[in-house]
């Protein structure tokens, strides 16, 4: 591996944003067959260092050098002309085009001037089939769930047939069989000489895939250490301090159930869905992508309809698909999708953090904003959010701290039952923490968590209870004693194969 | 690495809002151009007269101003303006109602279209620029209808809408600032004001937060319903008769002065003061270009160059972070 050419390096690289320093004296280099692991706190430039390899950013300082001769990269297409393909944190996709279209975007397969479609769908089938994908490729992206989005955009990456391929955490909401299924590629086109920036923070993937790690620590590159250095070495040298224990679960006794679903159904999506949350509890929910968690949870939240079933909190029965009427019940609902379904991007923080708040921060249609901001300063201390002031336009944070300003908003809603979808994706080790003691904090208050989340890990470190779906149905419940990560991804797994014979 | 960036001295705060406020900038620049090349133009007479000038549009772009920032578009204020001052004058003149009560029915005219227009687009779903542009018709033609074709006289007590206190003070500047106000704060400190920016910023996300869309979206079109019949009434009292083909055109000249004044018609952004310094631009270069002699033909050209600029230079100056 040492004998390895190098292909990119970068010096001494600055970036400033107004008000901010994002990089500030970056070194990083790239060998031909090595998986080079970006390791930082939220916020600490790992995104913004690749935006600037991809052409999406100029540097402000410093240089970039392609098999050693220094280049500008000004565009996306000088990138790619480079051998440069990027898989980027926030994805890139085109809602209302179908998977198809997204995949051949910008050169879809022409004859006599007109697109192609039955070609173009066959090779979006080929791309698709490649990441072990099955979706239909005249669905609309807008229909899909985030993990398969995310499958969407490395198809779309790996069909560059780049000599470079930069990931953004890819891994962020793939459940542990996707992971497999992406590292196995990764394997694949590490062998064929192909160079990979990966980025992560979980850091149990970094020893299994990685050869190299450079860790930042705001926006500068403290260290290059190989991959298998101990994790706490890692954190320690990210964080700049220890983290004694990464699942501080502090279970409480369950009291009376807040919330029952009975017997939900929607058709094409989940059938009969029956569970309990008390107060207390923390309640996790795995499975595999598609399995229909995101869409369970919706349903409860009456984000989406559901054809029969109930749901109820303390006992009284919501209407379905009403949102409003679930959270005066006292439902919370923390989305998935940060981007499309739990942001207003165009929006500063205060006004993000406070949007759930609104309606109890108005008297006689006036809106405390005053107050709003007070409480928004505070939480987003709490959490830790890395901005110049509270005023920041929300799309200038970075991946990690967008999704603090989603989790916080609910955390200032005081719901009695929080559901919530992937909470921690994307956010660093240090502030991950600091979410499951405000988790533990909520439950200690008489409050109940349902989690969902592909974090197996975290799903086992923190939950009271896991409760299994596989292809839209409840396939089991483990007390947390029983679960192990075998016995879930048994469960998850197992089902599928059943249902696909009958 | 953060530096903190909210310290302001006052007299840096006068040029931040400049540098901010790309269309405040445009409209220093064309006031002290326009004062250089003509003597007319910096006197109090001909600034007044801008001030009139500006009154009308800008009321209406005020409540196109709620409508843009969710996202949509109301293609209809001007018909509305139109039909409202039009039910005033013949509610007062033919059906005899006393003109306070008149006045009341006219703004009720506003609202209601507003909320049919919100009905089709919220529940109905049609597309805002459909819906509106619907309505645009429907109250152009009950303009017509219900005053046969040919102008009715206002009461002469709302005409008064029209005249200039003390010989200085246009009543129609009056009105503008009163509903100048009236925006600032209906965006700036109510419930209704806040969700219009989160449903234009992401329907979706200000849904799962719990903001009943449909109702605020209600309230968005009623409000600027209301703004027009206001811009409406002002407008046939400083004529002193409602005119059936009043204030044609206008939602254009509206949608421009929102837009100049920095809104984004995808909706999420966009600010009262914006919009009024929008709105004072299309009437500052109208008025220039009249004192400049320039022909009517070659004014429409420089206007339309105008917007284009404007608003180039305010996305040009926004991308400059990057
Ligand atoms: N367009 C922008 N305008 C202003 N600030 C920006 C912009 N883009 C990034 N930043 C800031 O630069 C810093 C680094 O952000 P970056 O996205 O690179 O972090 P990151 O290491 O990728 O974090 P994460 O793990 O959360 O994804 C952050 O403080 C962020 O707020
Ligand atoms: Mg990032």
């Amino acid at each position: 591996m040492s004998q390895a050419r190098e292909i990119l390096r970068v010096e001494k690289l600055g970036k400033r944003f107004p008000g901010v320093v994002a990089l500030d004296g970056v070194d990083f280099d790239l060998r031909e067959g090595e998986v080079h692991v970006l390791l930082g706190e939220n916020g600490a430039g790992k995104s913004t260092l690749i935006k600037m390899l991809s052409g999406a950013y100029q540097p402000d300082s410093g240089s970039v050098l392609v098999d050693g001769e220094p280049v500008e990269i000004r565009t996306a297409a000088d990138a790619q002309r480079l051998g440069i393909a990027t898989i980027y944190q926030e994805f890139n996709l085109v809602p209302e085009l179908t998977v198809g279209e997204n995949l051949v975007l910008g050169r879809p397969p022409r004859r006599f001037g007109l697109v192609d479609t039955r070609r173009m769908h066959e090779q979006a089938r080929g791309m698709l089939d490649r990441v072990g994908v099955t979706v239909d490729p005249r669905t609309r992206v807008a229909e899909l769930g985030i993990a398969q989005m995310q499958m969407l955009e490395i198809a779309k990456a790996l069909a560059l047939n780049a000599r470079v391929l930069i990931m953004d955490e890819p891994t962020a909401v793939l459940t542990t069989t996707e992971v497999e299924r992406l590292f196995g590629l990764v394997r694949q086109l590490r062998e064929r000489g192909v160079a990979i920036v990966f980025i992560t923070h979980h850091l149990e993937e970094i020893a299994q895939l990685g050869d190299r790690v450079t860790v930042l620590r705001d926006g500068r590159s403290v260290e290059q250490v190989p991959a298998d250095t101990p994790e706490e070495e890692l954190i320690r040298l990210m964080v700049g301090r220890p983290i004694d224990q990464q699942f501080p679960r502090q279970a409480q006794r369950a009291g009376e159930p807040l919330l029952r679903v009975e017997g939900l159904t929607r058709a094409g999506a989940f059938a009969d869905v029956s569970f309990e949350v008390r107060a207390g509890e923390v309640v996790g929910v795995a499975g595999l992508v598609g399995a229909g968690r995101t869409e369970v949870a919706r349903a409860v939240f009456g984000a989406d309809p559901y054809d029969s079933g109930e749901v109820l909190v303390r006992g009284r029965r919501l209407p379905g698909g009403d949102v409003r009427a679930a959270m005066e019940a006292g439902l919370g609902l923390v989305p998935e999708d940060r981007k499309g379904q739990g942001l207003v991007l165009g929006a500063d923080i205060a006004e993000n953090l406070g949007l759930v708040t609104l309606r109890h921060a108005t008297r006689a249609g006036f809106v405390d904003r005053a107050g709003q901001r007070e409480s928004a300063g505070r939480v987003a201390e709490q959490l830790g959010v890395r901005m110049s002031h509270l005023g920041q336009e929300v799309r200038t944070l970075s991946g990690g701290n967008q999704q603090k300003i989603v989790i916080g908003k609910w955390l200032l809603a005081d719901a009695h039952v929080l559901i919530l979808d992937e909470p921690t994706r994307g956010i660093d080790v240090g502030a991950k923490v600091e979410i499951y003691q405000l988790i533990n904090s909520l439950t200690a208050s008489g409050h109940a968590v349902l989690m969902i989340s592909s974090d197996l890990p975290e799903i086992l470190g923190m939950s009271d209870r896991v409760l299994v779906m596989a292809r839209g149905r409840l396939v089991g419940e483990l007390k947390a004693a029983e679960a192990t990560q075998d016995s879930v991804m048994a469960l998850a797994v197992t089902e599928v194969e059943d249902a696909r014979v009958h | 690495m953060l530096v903190s960036t909210n310290v302001l001295t006052s007299r840096s705060a006068a040029r931040s809002l400049l540098a901010e406020n790309g269309s405040l900038a445009a409209l220093v620049v064309l006031v002290v151009a326009l004062s250089l090349m003509s003597g007319d133009f910096l006197t109090v007479t001909n600034l007044l007269n801008v001030g009139v000038q500006a009154a009308v549009t800008a009321i209406l772009a005020f409540g196109s101003t709620f409508v843009i920032i969710t996202g949509g578009i109301d293609l209809s204020v001007g018909a509305v303006a139109a039909l409202s001052a039009m039910v005033l004058a013949w509610t007062a003149a033919d059906t005899g109602l006393p003109w306070p009560l008149a006045t009341l029915v006219a703004l009720a005219v506003g609202v209601v279209c507003g909320l049919v227009n919100a009905v089709l687009i919220a529940y109905g779903k049609l597309p805002p620029f459909i819906a509106t542009l619907a309505m645009l018709g429907v109250a152009r033609g009950l303009a017509l209808v219900v005053s046969q074709g040919s102008p009715i006289e206002m009461p002469e007590e709302v005409s008064r809408l029209g005249d200039t206190i003390g010989g200085y003070l246009p009543v129609p500047v009056l009105v503008m600032a009163v509903m100048g106000v009236i925006a600032a704060v209906v965006l700036n400190r109510t419930y209704t004001g806040r969700a219009m920016y989160a449903i234009g910023g992401n329907e979706e996300a200000a849904r799962l937060s719990g903001i009943a869309v449909g109702k605020q979206k209600l309230i968005t079109y009623a409000l600027s319903g209301v703004f027009a019949a206001v811009a409406g009434i002002v407008l046939a009292s400083r004529l002193a008769s409602a005119q059936p083909q009043a204030a044609a055109g206008y939602e254009l000249d509206a949608i421009a002065a929102v837009v100049i004044g920095g809104a984004s018609l995808s909706g999420g952004k966009g600010r009262a003061l914006g919009t009024l310094v929008g709105a004072l631009i299309l009437a500052v270069l109208r008025n220039g270009l009249n004192l400049l002699s320039v022909s009517a033909f070659w004014q429409q050209v420089v206007i339309g160059v105008v917007i284009a600029l404007a608003v180039l230079l305010d996305t040009l100056r926004r991308r400059g972070g990057r």
